[in-house]
């Protein structure tokens, strides 16, 4: 009799664990099924060249024509690039400042308002940044609507507090007896944090950074109103501009076999890039917090 | 006190509105050990803290009163320069955990920014001297500070804060975190420092009092009871809370 | 006062305040704090702004009216409202008992050196871009459920009318289907992280009275975790309202309420996507905004609601004095 119950818990409990495994394997099929699409389809159009060339016109292949020219994705990597370094260099001053002021003044009501705010500005769908930056430009400066500018701004709003929260998160690894360490020693303030506790917490902000990086240059909602994509390369910061994620979107849907293929070779880039972003940024913030620990 | 470095007069530190320790007055002498002693949280590190102004590091907290610093009051100076003068080395060893040895020690000097190459590097080795901790780090001066032990991490805050030459070093607790072969070496440590500094150490370890102090003040729910001579206090005591703790008849 | 020689140099001690420095240092880092608050300030604020005519026009009718008509220039956002609900309950209800079952898997049961990896792994879910599910699911997903899925469950459930009409693997099921894949890593991350938090003690008392190991996580750890978990969904949630690319991919882009889950439809974030830059008129334009309001303050709710539950169980706010 006790036997009997004593081993039907076990059974149940051995289920409940082989059915928790199971969840945990079928989450995993869906990005399986993305990577394996991603590189069949995309894996045999990648080349130096298509890295470089321009898209190409809109061609599907016809039995007895000369085949359809491959081109490239030179113009949304450019525009990617372009793109993103100008949202880096407007949100990261911005995200990074806001985390030092919501930290290193805590215990203040407006470091855990801004501290909030962030954390709940990192929700806000993506589209609506397009929204608010596409309806401020109409209203006071319509003629840059759709350019790098505008395009950029939109991904800033993404990454701001992307990069309030990682940031801040890294700073609070430092332990606060550092920072009673370097006061005590008369440093400033405000030398302590920059030399001091951001230096400390290096590597963990450059990982924020890089993740809130990877996520503007996968974003495509907030620059269909804004950087609006081009065939061509960079026209100007008052011109619109290409990106990949963009060119993903605007060839998937078309009905020209060379468009989708370059497409796929995109998603690919894009996949690779991005999962090389989080192993490393993983690998950074364990072996940080390690140090911290040991330290 | 006649010949007193630090002045404590009618000392009140707040932590919200919660008050931590109440209208001490006290002298601490140049070229001394004080002692400061009591049960545990009874407000000593709130004191020591007080001194070289971390306590109003903390968020919401507040002071009352004069700490006068070879008569003038720190209060109405400039943090930072307080600082510089009075050294704190801390309960845990908190070297920087991204600098070597040498840059841990050299810290405030750079970042002071006025000092050559070669004076830095002699107050480094100095300091390190001082610490007792050069003849162990002399050959790797570059390897980061967390690859030391406990011991002598906590050697290494001491000479990270006496290469800034403070007039006044306070440590609290500095032994708490140690074994006791690390912890005779840091006493030994004091009683050599006192030739230069004016030290004041928290302890709640009385053995440890009598042995390194030339003064103890004795603490009790924040206020001050008793403080004089080590040695008079520890064997006349005059109040009788001081004459329970030191007899170990603390409830 | 004997002081140390070796040291040269001019002595260290400044009387001089300098205050200055810290002063603009903490004025700059202010700067960027209020930033962030202004930001949301600002966004809020236009969008209002933007919306006034279509509110005038239609007033609180345009919550109610299931209309989005532009030939006759009527607009009310229940059909792209009611695509956005709808396609989000489909996400959780997919979606949550995935996560969280992981989540449990990966923090309790897993052997140790496959937590980590594996957390990683599902977590790179989240760093897909949207677009590339779309993309996916115009090739795998879409055709998959059009021929496999959605016929069987016609099959089966069609008596309940939900399941009714052309298979298409073009419809609301599909979007729901692509949202419940991307909120599983947020969900199983943050209940993740907040079972990991349960203490040492909790798992060690249920263990110490025999509890079998799903019993000791069953009664001792996850009713701990209660309210992260909760908080975790109700951020996913937040993440299946506004997503847009993947939706506006496979949900058909219609501007009508839906009848079936086989049905072409809209959300909100796809309405904008598809209609914001090519509307025939001021007053459309308004009204495609004014959705765009409604759906952020639906964001900002769920995410506060979110942040406050999971502030209480996550943050510990660093620092001692020793
Ligand atoms: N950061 C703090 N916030 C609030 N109260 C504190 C803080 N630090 C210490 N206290 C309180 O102040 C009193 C004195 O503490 P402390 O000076 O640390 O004592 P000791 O060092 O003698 O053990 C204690 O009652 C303690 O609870
Ligand atoms: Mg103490």
């Amino acid at each position: 009799m006790k036997f009997d119950r004593s081993a039907r818990r076990k059974l149940w409990s051995h289920t409940m664990t082989v059915l928790a495994g199971l969840c945990a394997l079928v989450a995993l099929i869906p990005l399986a099924s993305v990577i394996y699409q991603a590189a069949v389809l995309g894996g045999p159009v990648l080349s130096v060249d298509f890295l470089t060339a321009n898209p190409p016109s809109p061609c599907s292949p016809v039995v007895g024509q000369p085949p359809c020219a491959v081109g490239g994705i030179g113009s949304a990597i450019q525009g990617t690039l372009i793109l993103v370094g100008l949202a880096t260099a407007i949100s990261v001053p911005i995200g990074l400042a806001a985390a030092v002021f919501a930290v290193e003044y805590r215990g203040r009501f407006l470091g855990l308002a801004i501290s909030f705010t962030a954390d709940v500005l990192t929700g806000v769908p993506s589209i609506i940044a397009g929204v608010f930056i596409y309806t401020y430009f109409v209203i006071y400066y319509p003629v840059i609507v759709f350019s790098a500018l505008t395009g950029a701004l939109a991904l800033s709003v993404i990454m701001i507090p992307i990069v309030t929260r990682t940031c801040e998160e890294a700073l609070r690894t430092v332990p606060h007896s550092l920072r009673e360490a370097a006061l005590a020693l008369g440093i400033p303030k405000w030398r302590t944090t920059l030399q001091i506790v951001v230096v400390t917490a290096l590597p963990a902000v450059l990982t924020g950074i890089l993740l809130s990086v990877m996520r503007a240059a996968g974003e495509a909602a907030p620059l269909l109103f804004t950087a609006f994509g081009s065939r061509l390369g960079f026209q100007g910061f008052n011109n619109p501009i290409n990106a990949l994620p963009l060119l993903i979107y605007n060839f998937a849907e078309s009905p020209y076999k060379n468009w989708i293929s370059l497409a796929w070779g995109a998603a690919l880039i894009l996949i690779i890039l991005i999962l090389i972003a989080s192993v490393l940024s993983r690998l950074v913030v364990n072996r940080m917090v390690r140090r911290m620990r040991g330290g | 006190m006649e010949g007193a470095k630090m002045q404590v007069e009618g000392l009140s530190a707040y932590y919200g509105k919660t008050k931590a320790i109440s209208e001490i007055s006290v002298g601490f002498p140049e070229g001394k050990v004080s002692a400061i002693i009591g049960p545990s949280g009874c407000g000593k590190s709130t004191l020591i803290r007080c001194l070289n102004r971390m306590h109003e590091t903390l968020p919401r907290t507040r002071v009352e009163g004069r700490i006068l610093l070879d008569g003038e009051d720190i209060l109405q100076l400039d943090p930072v320069g307080v600082r510089r003068r009075v050294g704190m080395v801390f309960q845990k060893p908190n070297p920087f955990v991204t600098m070597s040895i040498f840059d841990n020690v050299s810290v405030a000097l750079r970042f002071a920014g006025r000092h050559s190459r070669d004076e830095i590097d002699r107050a480094v080795v100095r300091s390190l001297q001082q610490a007792a901790l050069w003849d162990e780090v002399k050959d790797r001066v570059d390897a980061p500070a967390v690859s030391l032990s406990g011991g002598q991490q906590q050697r290494l805050c001491i000479a990270r804060a006496l290469a800034a030459e403070p007039e006044v070093l306070l440590m609290d607790e500095p032994c708490s975190a140690l074994d006791p072969v690390a912890t005779a070496k840091i006493e030994v440590l004091v009683d050599e420092l006192k030739s230069h500094y004016t030290v004041i150490i928290v302890t709640h370890n009385m053995q440890q009092a009598a042995r390194v102090a030339d003064y103890t003040a004795f603490l009790y729910l924040g206020k001050l009871i008793e403080v004089g001579p080590t040695e008079s206090l520890f064997e006349r005591p005059k109040e009788r809370l001081t004459e329970q703790y030191i007899t170990g008849r603390f409830g | 006062m004997t002081r140390p020689t070796l040291s040269p140099g001019d002595p260290i001690v400044r009387r001089r305040p300098r205050r200055w420095g810290d002063l603009i240092f903490a004025a700059l880092v202010g700067v960027g704090g209020i930033g962030v608050l202004v930001l949301i300030l600002a966004i809020v604020g236009i969008l209002v702004d933007q919306s006034a005519m279509s509110f005038r026009a239609f007033g609180w009718g345009f919550i109610i009216g299931t209309q989005w008509d532009v030939k006759n220039n009527i607009y009310g956002v229940v059909p792209a409202l009611s695509g956005t609900l709808i396609t989000s309950a489909i996400a959780l209800l997919i979606g949550f008992p995935l996560a969280i079952g992981s989540a449990i898997f990966l923090t309790t049961q897993a052997p140790r050196w496959m937590r980590g990896p594996v957390g990683t792994v599902i977590e790179m879910l989240a760093a897909v871009p949207s677009v590339v599910y779309g993309f996916w699911a115009l090739y795998v997903l879409g055709p998959y459920m059009r021929t496999s899925v959605e016929p069987a469950l016609h099959r089966y459930l069609g008596w309940t009318g939900g399941f009714n009409g052309p298979a298409t693997g073009t419809d609301i099921l599909t979007a729901g289907v692509i949202l419940a894949i991307m909120v599983i890593p947020t969900i199983s991350a943050i209940s993740r992280e907040t079972l990991a938090a349960v203490p040492n003690s909790q798992k060690e008392a249920a263990l110490s009275l025999g509890a079998t190991n799903w019993e000791t996580t069953r009664y001792g750890i996850v009713p701990y975790a209660r309210s992260g978990i909760f908080g975790a969904t109700i951020l996913g949630l937040g993440r299946a309202l506004g997503e847009t690319m993947a939706v506006t991919m496979t949900i058909g882009n219609r501007d009508a309420v839906p009848t079936s889950f086989f049905s072409q439809g809209q959300t909100i974030s796809s309405l904008i996507a598809n209609e914001l830059t090519n509307s025939n008129g001021p007053l459309q334009y308004s009204a495609i905004i004014e959705a765009g309001l409604i759906l952020l303050l639906i964001s900002l709710l769920v995410n506060v609601v979110a942040r406050l539950l999971l502030w209480r169980v996550l943050r510990v706010s660093g620092g001692s004095t020793e």
